[in-house]
């Protein structure tokens, strides 16, 4: 009876322990998270504009739908910066005589992860998928596209350049760097932010610039050709 | 009937009282969102060296030039925020914002561009 008893013990602890690794993470991402992203929508339209004058990063109560799960684990235990200007560029920039400079010194480091509780983590963040519906509607087959072709759409057809970097060395520094995006994110994620960057975010810095599918796949498969090409 | 005229007198100078505020609100509404959508290329003095424009081929409009911008009308304006550099003959890299303001927000940009190329100087 008691050799049974303890089976039954042993059973439940196992049946139990990753539950438990659940409440974990859901309790460090709530502690150490929380604080700079959002893990629960916001009430954007009750906040108004200043909500994004004031974010420290960006939401996460998509991450599900958006995050490469082998990226964000690895990221978390080795952060490096994505926005070269921060999440708010006008807080992190000065004047010059020159034109205006990011201030480095006013950036803060993400924090590192120990491997545990990045995985942990990864995984609670992961299933929050609020938007499957809507990354299911896409219809983007990733596909191939020269990358003359892909830098030229990029920067002088679209002007994507104008803010977001797809090379350590060129365009602009107040969105994301995307030389690393189709690492980062889902590629259905992906499409669906170039179409509709409002329907992921209301303050969006991005405008809904009405592309049609086959222009938005064409700046998709560019970021995967950037992907495919860097050594 | 006097009742009637003071009510209506009362209330037109309700009505005038508050499109005064509105209007001073305007420029303060547009100042912040100024800040947050337009500063990385226009720059944080508006002067058109935003963070990104070391990188462009061609350089943001210069919201501090009162000549240049004394050129636009309102409207001008409004649409160029609006519906994108594009949509006046100028450089894509201006998008259209229609999407992600309201034309009341515009307006509020519109308000606050006047302040910041024309009353300063």
């Amino acid at each position: 009876m008691s050799e049974l008893r303890s089976v039954y013990g042993a059973l439940l602890l196992v049946l139990c322990a990753p539950l438990a690794a659940h409440a974990d993470a859901a309790a460090t991402v709530r502690e150490q998270c929380a604080s700079c992203h959002a893990i629960d929508k916001p009430d954007y339209a009750a906040l108004g504009f200043a909500e994004r004058g004031e974010r420290k990063g960006p939401p996460l109560y998509y991450a599900g739908n958006k995050f490469n799960a082998e990226w964000l684990e690895a990221w978390l235990q080795k952060p490096v910066r994505i926005r070269p200007a921060g999440v708010v560029p006008s807080a992190h920039v000065r004047a010059t005589p020159e034109g205006d400079v990011v201030d480095p010194s006013t950036l803060s480091e993400h924090p590192a992860l120990s491997a545990g509780d990045a995985a942990a983590v990864t995984q609670w963040l992961m299933q929050l998928r609020p938007f499957d519906e809507r990354i299911a509607a896409q219809n983007y087959e990733p596909g191939q596209i020269a990358m003359r072709m892909g830098q030229m759409n990029f920067s002088k057809f679209k002007g994507c350049d104008a803010c977001h970097r797809d090379s350590p060395e060129r365009g602009g520094e107040s969105g994301p760097e995307l030389h690393t995006a189709w690492n980062r994110l889902q590629p259905a994620f992906i499409a669906s932010y170039i179409a509709d960057p409002l329907f992921w975010d209301p303050h969006t810095m991005m405008p809904r610039s009405g592309l049609v599918d086959a222009e938005v796949h064409k700046l998709a498969d560019y970021l995967k050709a950037l992907q495919e090409t860097q050594p | 009937m006097i009742k009637t005229a003071v009510t209506t007198a009362l209330l037109a100078q309700l009505a005038l009282f508050t499109a005064a505020a509105q209007a001073d609100e305007a420029p303060a509404h547009g100042k912040a969102l100024y800040k947050i959508y337009c500063t990385q290329c226009h720059g944080v003095n508006g002067n058109g060296k935003g963070v990104n424009a070391a990188f462009m081929p061609i350089q943001p409009r210069d919201h501090t030039d009162s000549a240049e911008m004394g050129a636009r009308t309102d409207a001008d304006l409004f649409k160029a925020i609006k519906e994108g550099g594009k949509a006046v003959n100028k450089s894509v890299l201006m998008p259209n914002w229609g999407a992600n303001l309201s034309d009341d927000d515009i307006q509020a940009l519109v308000a606050y561009l006047r302040e910041l190329c024309c009353k300063a100087n």
